[in-house]
């Protein structure tokens, strides 16, 4: 049976505020494109009835940024989205480092399996499509 | 429906979503799916990918308190997160060859099964089995701070576990959902996990099992923004609303009305996904 140590407490509590911020952040983004989105075409007609995908610079991490710091309302929104992505991403990763440091092998083995199939997800999977 | 019309309806539904989901801890993101293809027409796939992101959005979210208060194992939901993630990976990657109505037909049966399986607690036994050497191996015993003081337990059973939680990735993969209901059956049923630690630690892993799919879904273009954007807002207002008021209210008879509105939605999606008409 093991007690809580000062180390675990100090990775949860880390953990915890990262969630928060990358949350916040994210729905912060969200917003800002949202209201550039709402403003510029507010009357035109939306429908998903039939799915079309999105185009390649909203399907890729590095089109999105590129077409999000163009000032895109769309591409701005999709960035948020991809921030609120990446929260868990970082916290998968700032759990490695804490295992790490705690010289803790067999989880940080673990953790970085987990980092490697996000990883692999968001910046690999479009090869096989 | 115009932007405006469509992003206020969306954000007023998915907000509702959020409430009642975290209200009854029946979780908003089983009924985003039905909401936006039943009511609002929209492509499974358009559907899917939105929910899944707002998944993430709430997991992360209240995850985020469940941490600090120290309900959450860290280490469990590590080692089981190797599971849900190559599940979630193998799932996004099905959604493209399954065909939408059988997708449509599998989330009908997961909402009926959640609906009915999410707070059914197993009894407490009052003498605790031995220590499982597995667990013993992988430091998943611990403790969590209960009314009577820092309570400990031991967890069981690893193999079934690490096996159910593969399926719960897979289901969260292939419809866009956190399968949180699985993911707490798993741990409470099989693994002997007490209650709270299994519901928080199942919350805190629905965020990276869910990310594992989000970029198959990105790169597939199911993620759209203009969707997103109020379904995502809307969910997370909506359940942070929600836990906010859950330590003050009785909610026995909203979450009997609201199990109601989830297997009659499951019903729906069955009905109309074997008929064909996604």
């Amino acid at each position: 049976m093991r007690s809580r140590n000062v180390d675990e407490q100090k990775l949860e509590s880390l953990i915890a505020n990262l969630l928060r911020a990358g949350v916040v952040l994210s729905a912060f983004v969200v917003l800002s494109g949202a209201v550039m989105y709402l403003g510029f075409h507010p009357w035109a007609r939306v429908d998903y009835r039939t799915f079309h995908g999105e185009p390649d610079e909203l399907k890729t991490v590095h089109g999105v940024v590129r077409y999000a710091f163009s000032g895109d309302a769309k591409g701005i929104m999709q960035l948020g989205l991809l921030l609120l992505i990446a929260t868990p991403i970082a916290r998968v990763f700032s759990s490695a480092v804490v295992f790490a440091i705690e010289n803790d092998r067999m989880y940080l083995l673990f953790t970085l399996l987990v980092l490697a199939v996000l990883l692999y997800s968001l910046f690999g999977s479009f090869l096989i499509v | 429906m115009n932007v405006i019309e469509f992003t206020f309806l969306v954000w007023t539904g998915s907000l509702v979503a959020g409430f009642l989901g975290a209200l009854t801890g029946l979780g908003g993101g089983v009924v985003l799916v039905p909401l936006l293809t039943l009511f609002f027409k929209v492509d499974l796939r358009y559907a899917i990918g939105a929910s899944l992101v707002s998944v993430i959005a709430t997991s992360s979210g209240s995850a985020a308190a469940y941490v600090k208060e120290g309900f959450s194992n860290i280490r469990i939901g590590m080692f089981l997160e190797i599971a849900t993630t190559v599940g979630a990976l193998l799932g996004a990657f099905l959604t493209a060859k399954v065909p939408a109505s059988a997708l449509a037909t599998i989330l009908g049966i997961v909402l009926i099964y959640s609906a009915f399986v999410s707070r059914r607690t197993r009894p407490r036994t009052e003498t605790p089995d031995p220590p499982d050497p597995l667990a013993t191996k992988l430091k998943m015993n611990g403790t969590f701070p209960d009314t009577s003081g820092i309570r400990s337990y031991n967890v069981y059973s690893v193999p079934t576990g690490f096996g159910v939680m593969f399926g719960a990735g897979a289901l969260s993969g292939l419809l866009g959902i956190g399968s949180g209901a699985l993911k707490v059956v798993a741990m409470d049923q099989a693994m002997k996990i007490p209650f709270k630690v299994s519901t928080t630690t199942s919350n805190f892993m629905i965020g990276v099992t869910a990310a594992a799919s989000a970029g198959v879904y990105l790169s597939r273009g199911y993620i759209d923004p203009g969707l997103a954007m109020p379904v995502m807002l809307g969910v997370l207002i909506g359940s942070l609303m929600g836990t906010r008021v859950l330590v003050k209210t009785q909610t026995k008879l909203l979450r009997l009305v609201f199990s109601a509105v989830i297997v009659l939605l499951g019903l729906e999606m069955v009905f109309k996904g074997l008929r064909g008409g996604f």
